[in-house]
């Protein structure tokens, strides 16, 4: 288990696993993203009080899950890269942070289009809005400070600090959004998480879920090959990859 | 065929929704495959001019 | 010289307050900077007593909270640039407390001028008495977790040339539940309701801002020192 683990940690045989492996996140992601397109429009019920309207959620929830999801993982592998100072878990790290900004824009712009039909507006100041607005900022904080320095060694680990710093203040800014939201007896997409919900509406929604992780570990593993190559600049296998010398070129 | 995206009256929410979900998975492999390339040839160049310069002296 | 850790404490904290006393505007621009944005409002807005005392909570949270973010960029800049901060790396001891030390420096220094002169302002608000206590006591409690947050992001930045911006880009998200209870607390009071959740809740931040963010800011003032 450990010779493993550590064998995935080197950088070299990371690069050319993740390059194997990508591939056979990718497709995989993209057809169980279009079966659970499909099964969310067409196979799934109209909802008896949204009407097709709910059918936003199928893209909505993986969005949302995922924006969260991956600041969990950055701010874990930047955890791991600065306690054992590990520059793999850095590099991942600093892929994380584009990929999860994208979906939490994902996340507001479905959300503000599914706020509109059901509130009557697009913008309702509710706790998963409120919460994913946030998270953004959180997202660019970290981004621009990364962007800041131009020691890369410097800019990994004090990016780290203050995603380490983010993570402890996610629950909390999630709880005082609640808070705050609940005085102000705002709307809710409680609905979404209904626990009741029928299973042919309820399969789609996990199959895209499961889809978007593939996707997001599959473009996840691109960008941190190059993220690889970079820290790696100096070694000897990086510069035969560079120099096209090396067989573990695929793609 | 028609019923089915005009999607109950919703078709106005529901289609750009699931666009823009599209342009965003789009977006998302895009950038990390030219990131990927600009960093190899970023490196490619830098690893040329080192060698060059090793010549040189 | 061999201190203990309380002596090693208050000897950070007097040579702060020292060096701060020299530099007058470095005391006064904060809270400068605190009544000038509380003034913009009536003047942009309405100057209605009605509805300034419903904006009044939000206003003044607001105000301290930019005036915090303001004065984040002097806190370790100074001791980084004159090599004092290296010195205090190689001291035998916690730097976490040193880093405390002197973010309690800053706060007495920067943090609460803002919290004497809110009142004053409130009144100009047309704020009840009673609400005005309530808003004493959330900025008693509330700013100096800003403080403590905006170190770890100060750290961060100590050892860039440009950071004004990207500090309070990095920082501000991480206060908004501060400014939330703060203001909603002062708020609850002002509708004439009990306002001990929010002001507990903002102690419990307080508190773990005390335990978390020095050593955090410690480990970030060291990646910058190299």
């Amino acid at each position: 288990m450990w010779t493993w683990f550590f064998q995935l940690a080197s950088p070299p045989h990371f690069y050319r696993m993740a390059g194997s492996l990508v591939p056979w996140l990718l497709w995989p992601a993209l057809l169980l993203i279009v079966i659970g397109s499909w099964g969310g429009l067409v196979q799934a019920p109209a909802d008896y009080q949204q009407g097709d309207g709910y059918r936003i959620i199928y893209v909505h929830v993986p969005s949302s899950y995922l924006s969260m999801m991956v600041y969990v993982t950055m701010a874990v592998a930047a955890g791991i890269g600065l306690i054992w100072r590990i520059k793999l878990a850095h590099a991942v790290a600093a892929s994380c942070a584009p990929i999860g900004a994208t979906f939490t824009a994902a996340a507001l712009v479905t959300g503000m289009l599914w706020g509109k039909p059901m509130w009557g507006t697009y913008w309702q100041w509710e706790p998963r809005l409120t919460s994913e607005l946030i998270l953004l900022f959180l997202y660019f904080g970290y981004m621009s400070l990364r962007s800041a320095f131009n020691d890369l060694n410097q800019s990994d680990r004090a990016s780290a600090v203050l995603a380490l710093a983010g993570v402890v203040n996610v629950p909390i800014i999630h709880f005082s959004v609640l808070w705050w939201a609940g005085l102000h007896q705002g709307p809710s997409i409680s609905k979404i998480d209904a626990p009741s919900i029928a299973f042919d509406m309820l399969w789609p929604l996990l199959v895209m879920i499961l889809g978007f992780t593939l996707f997001f570990l599959g473009v996840l593993a691109m960008r941190v090959r190059g993220e690889v190559l970079e820290r790696e600049f100096h070694s000897r296998w990086a510069q035969d990859v560079l120099r096209g010398a090396s067989p573990m070129e695929a793609g | 065929m028609s019923e089915f995206f005009a999607m109950g009256g919703y078709a106005n929410y529901v289609w750009p929704a699931f666009g823009i979900t599209a342009i965003v998975l789009m977006v998302n492999l895009l950038a990390a495959r030219r990131q990927l390339r600009q960093t190899r040839e970023r490196l490619q160049l830098r690893l040329v001019r080192q060698s060059g310069k090793r010549v040189n002296t | 010289m061999n201190l203990g850790l309380g002596n090693l404490f208050w000897v950070v904290l007097q040579r702060d307050l020292l060096v701060a006393m020299r530099r007058w505007s470095d005391i006064c621009n904060p809270v400068i900077f605190f009544v000038l944005v509380v003034a913009l409002f009536p003047l942009a807005l309405n100057p209605r007593a009605e509805f300034l005392r419903a904006l009044a909570p939000g206003v003044l949270w607001i105000a301290a909270l930019l005036a915090a973010l303001l004065s984040l960029n002097q806190l370790f800049r100074a001791d980084i640039e004159d090599g004092t901060m290296e010195q205090l790396l190689t001291l035998p001891y916690p730097l976490g407390l040193v880093i405390l030390a002197k973010t309690l420096a800053h706060w007495l220094v920067t943090g609460l001028p803002v919290v004497v002169v809110a009142p004053l302002l409130a009144i100009t608000y047309h704020l009840p008495a009673d609400a005005i206590g309530i808003l004493l006591l959330s900025l008693l409690i509330g700013t100096p977790t800003l403080s403590l947050l905006g170190s770890i992001g100060a750290a961060l930045t100590a050892g860039l040339r440009q950071s004004g911006v990207l500090l309070a880009l990095m920082v501000g998200p991480l206060m908004l539940p501060v400014l939330m209870l703060g203001a909603r607390a002062t708020d609850i009071a002002l509708s004439g309701d009990d306002p001990t959740g929010p002001l507990y809740l903002l102690g419990a931040l307080l508190a773990l801002a005390l335990s978390l963010a020095p050593p955090a800011a410690a480990m970030a003032i060291r990646i910058s020192a190299d």
